[in-house]
């Protein structure tokens, strides 16, 4: 693959994340090859590709979620704000209070609604309980499930349904501030109309946050995206601003799995 | 999973007579897999009856057994401290109080000194080293318990008393109030001791308990608490802990019903004197051990039966305990919306 | 201090601490260990399984007692076997519906924590008393007594581990529901249900307290199961609390010979366990 940069076509956004040169090793399987990417600040970028081709890896690389694994390691540089994250000197906790991840699985903590929105903002700011009590209600209200659960904050996280923890998840990851969401397929593990009210979310969310979503479902990475990254065995196969990727792919291999030859 | 099983057993289901509803069968063959179907099933419930009649029998004889000493103490049995077998008086207080006093101090060194295996086990170890050490703390739990008795009388209890007692005493025995308890000839053999090696017993059994638990928390519950910032702990602390608490307080119970029946170890060094004192380094009596020391040799109606109401009163106290911990159990799994 | 300094500087401390309590337990482990081998080792020798046990202020063996807690452990593992088996095949098979399941697992659970010394005095009670004398089956009725409980509880969870899958496939060919369980499913389950027999064994063989007043002892062979028998665990209960030295020493050797029987079954039980599970 070309080591040049991959940019987007918009000259005037600012890049968040640059990934240079990245490769990824599960072991001794080469996981990522040579990635470079830019992710463009308040935007939604996506990810697509099939399945294995490395998107979440890719997407976990951005938080260091890898390092908990003993075999799993990265090679290359990754510049958050111009700050190479994948320095050994870098803090693992203070990135990840910055950059935050919801997952495929709703993982509600076993505890109140009330306390899983407030057990990250607990871990870096010391807030007065009126201010903790706004901080959980902004949380709630941006995830479109204030409505729903003002009335029993108290109850625990896991009485809810399946779409309504994957917003309290999504409350949980905003209510601490940070800078970049990372979205793993959110909502794959839910119903169309679950689906369709995460999809409004991250097109609100973006106005504050940079998000990144990996996602399997290509009409859902047009509807929801401003650029997209297509993925494949490993590979960055093409970037750039979702309409020109869906309706005029560069590449070939990107117009066949488009259409739907493959994957 | 056993609704397959009970489809199976439904089709094979009737009116209790096998053999009206076997004639109506046709097939000879299919009628004699009939009758040994329902005959299996009988079978197998009526050696679950038996686990029943095992309990029921068990408190039938030794209600019975206590009879004489029920009518001759009454409910005072419980609060007295006397224990003459030559006046034929008798009073349960001193072993009960053992039996409590010794598995609380099993307890309350045995439940954070397993929390922390199971922590090391599950977070912090290297992965080559999981299973050796696990292995090495499961065999704790099979050194059968007369092996512990021996241990403890011949080699642990000479050391501490001789090394650690003395500055038990000297230090925490000058304090106001708490002082009391650890005052008092440095022997080695009392109550301290027999509630240390019983932590030390029940230890495998609380850490294997939530060594398990915490293995199965998903990955993604613990990734999502990283992926805010935790530390290791928080994530173990808020949350694993509470996500495994079924499984720990499972295990807990465990380790209690161990500590509170357990006999050998107990007999050889708790020094089975008959005496209530405030010193933790004095000798005492545990339930469990004053049955093994006396039993074989008590002579008469009334000492026999004083024993046999002490066994009632252990097994009424671990049934108690057990039972409330499973109903805790499946308290808590009906909140959670689990199924136990 | 930072709220994060001070956070990860509890991160590490606890961390630490756990690491401490890891050898804390090896240190237990080690010294015990360790001390049965130095004093049991001592008393080892062909002695120990030729001779019988002596008398007080002589030297002998402890042939008596190791075959007699032999011939009483086979013997309530035999007896508590089956039963075992058969109430946990009920419970894992029949128990869907009704009480009794729900009711005897909560009793099973119960049994299986309870005292070993209360199962002793039941026995006592209800045999002992009865035939009027101590014997080897009344130790081995106690002995079966504490099989029981571990039997079921190992056999439900290996049978219910068995995926519905094959229960239906052996339906599908028109098995009777007695076959599929006998000869299907209790087959699938049978490293487990094996594993869990021997973990059973290695449980009796190191119990003292139910067999003190059972089989209670006997100074001489015998392998009359109608009256008292020698075991080990009460030789060494009653040659320890002794003053004489020949008698303390028999009785670290014996505690020696238990201890290394125990965790060697235990370590078999463990290794089947690992290997024959068929993974579905």
């Amino acid at each position: 693959m070309n080591a040049a940069v991959l940019q987007p076509t918009e000259q005037a956004v600012t890049q968040k994340i640059r990934v240079k040169q990245l490769n990824f090793y599960y072991g001794g399987y080469h996981a990522l090859k040579d990635i470079n990417l830019e992710i463009p600040e308040r935007k939604v970028t996506a990810f697509i590709g099939p399945s294995g081709c490395g998107k979440s890896t890719l997407l976990r690389t951005f938080n260091r979620m890898y390092a908990l694994y003993p075999n799993q390691e990265a090679r290359g540089e990754i510049f958050l704000d111009g700050e190479n994250i994948l320095s050994p000197r870098q803090d693992l906790n203070r990135l990840r209070a910055k950059v935050g991840m919801v997952f495929q699985k709703p993982t509600p903590f076993p505890m109140s609604i009330y306390d899983n929105i407030a057990f990250g903002v607990r871990l870096y700011e010391s807030l007065s309980s009126r201010e903790m009590d706004e901080r959980i209600e902004w949380a709630l209200r941006k995830a479109a499930l204030w409505e729903e659960v003002k009335d029993k904050l108290k109850q625990s996280g896991t009485s809810l349904s399946g779409g309504q923890q994957q917003r309290l998840c999504i409350a949980r990851g905003i209510a601490v501030k940070p800078e970049v969401l990372l979205l793993d397929e959110p909502a794959s593990a839910l119903d169309p109309i679950s689906t369709g009210r995460i999809e409004e979310l991250v097109h609100e969310l973006k106005n504050d946050y940079t998000i990144v979503i990996v996602t399997h479902n290509m009409q859902q990475a047009a509807r929801v995206s401003d650029y997209t990254a297509y993925m494949y065995l490993g590979e960055m196969m093409e970037f750039g601003v979702t309409d020109e990727v869906f309706i005029k792919p560069k590449k070939k291999e990107t117009e066949d799995y488009i259409t739907g030859r493959f994957g | 999973m056993s609704t397959v099983a009970d489809t199976i057993e439904g089709l094979s289901q009737g009116p209790s007579d096998i053999f009206t509803v076997s004639r109506s069968i046709p097939d000879a063959s299919l009628r004699r897999h009939y009758r040994l179907d329902q005959a299996f099933r009988l079978a197998t419930r009526f050696f679950a009856f038996l686990v029943l009649t095992l309990l029921a029998g068990i408190i039938v004889s030794l209600v019975l057994g206590s009879i004489p000493a029920l009518k001759a103490f009454g409910l005072g049995f419980l609060t007295d401290s006397t224990w003459n077998p030559v006046t034929e008086k008798f009073g349960a207080l001193v072993p009960i109080v053992g039996t409590l006093v010794t598995s609380f101090i099993a307890l309350l060194i045995g439940i954070p000194v397993s929390f922390g295996i199971a922590l090391f086990l599950t977070e912090l170890s290297p992965p080559w080293l999981r299973r050796p050490l696990g292995t090495a703390i499961e065999l704790l739990a099979a050194i059968p318990s007369i092996i512990y008795g021996m241990w403890g009388l011949f080699v642990f209890a000479p050391v501490f008393g001789d090394h650690v007692l003395p500055l038990l005493s000297s230090t925490l025995g000058t304090l106001p109030v708490l002082g009391a308890l650890f005052r008092g000839a440095p022997t080695g053999i009392g109550i301290l001791t027999a509630g240390i090696i019983l932590a030390i017993m029940v230890i495998p059994f609380i850490a294997s308990v939530m060594r398990d638990v915490f293995e199965i928390v998903p990955g993604v519950l613990k990734e999502s608490a990283y992926a805010l910032g935790s530390t290791t702990w928080e994530v173990v602390w808020h949350v694993v802990l509470p996500y495994t608490k079924i499984g720990v307080v499972g295990g807990v119970m465990l380790g209690l019903g161990r500590a509170l029946g357990e006999t050998m170890a107990v007999t050889f060094v708790i020094g089975n004197a008959h005496k209530l004192s405030a010193s933790l380094l004095a000798p005492g009596s545990s339930i469990a051990s004053a049955l093994a020391n006396e039993f074989t040799e008590a002579v008469g109606d009334l000492y026999l039966s004083s024993l046999i109401e002490l066994g009632l009163i252990l097994f009424l106290i671990t049934f108690v305990i057990l039972a409330l911990s499973k109903l805790l159990l499946m308290q808590l799994a009906k909140f959670e919306g689990q199924k136990t | 201090m930072s709220l994060y300094a001070r956070r990860l500087l509890i991160n590490r401390f606890n961390l630490f601490v756990s690491l401490l309590a890891m050898l804390f337990g090896l240190f237990w482990l080690g010294w015990i260990l360790y001390t049965l081998l130095v004093a049991g080792f001592g008393a080892l020798g062909p002695d120990l399984i030729l001779k019988m046990t002596p008398p007080p202020g002589n030297s002998g063996g402890l042939l008596n007692a190791i075959a007699g807690s032999l011939l009483m452990a086979a013997m309530g593992t035999l007896i508590g076997t089956p039963i075992g088996i058969m109430a946990g095949i009920y419970l894992a098979e029949f128990g869907g519906r009704g009480w009794l399941a729900a009711v005897t697992r909560f009793i099973n659970d119960i049994l299986l924590s309870a005292p070993s010394i209360v199962i002793g005095l039941f026995v006592y009670e209800v045999y002992v008393v009865q035939i009027g004398h101590f014997s080897a089956w009344a130790g081995t009725f106690a002995l079966a007594l504490l099989v029981i409980p571990v039997v079921i509880r190992t056999t439900e969870n290996m049978l219910r581990l068995v995926p519905d899958s094959l229960r239906e496939a052996a339906a599908a060919l028109g098995a009777p529901q007695w076959k599929v369980i006998t000869l299907v499913t209790v087959r699938a389950a049978k490293a487990g249900i094996i594993t869990g027999i021997l973990l059973a064994i290695a449980r009796i063989s190191g119990e003292t307290a139910p067999l003190l007043f059972t089989a209670l002892n006997n100074q001489f062979w015998s392998t009359n199961m109608n009256a008292p028998m020698s075991n080990l665990p009460v030789v060494i209960f009653q040659f320890a609390m002794s003053p004489y030295d020949d008698w303390q020493k028999l009785a670290w050797a014996g505690s020696l010979i238990i201890t290394f029987g125990v965790l060697t079954l235990n370590i078999i039980a463990r290794t089947m366990a690992r290997e024959k599970t068929p993974v579905y």
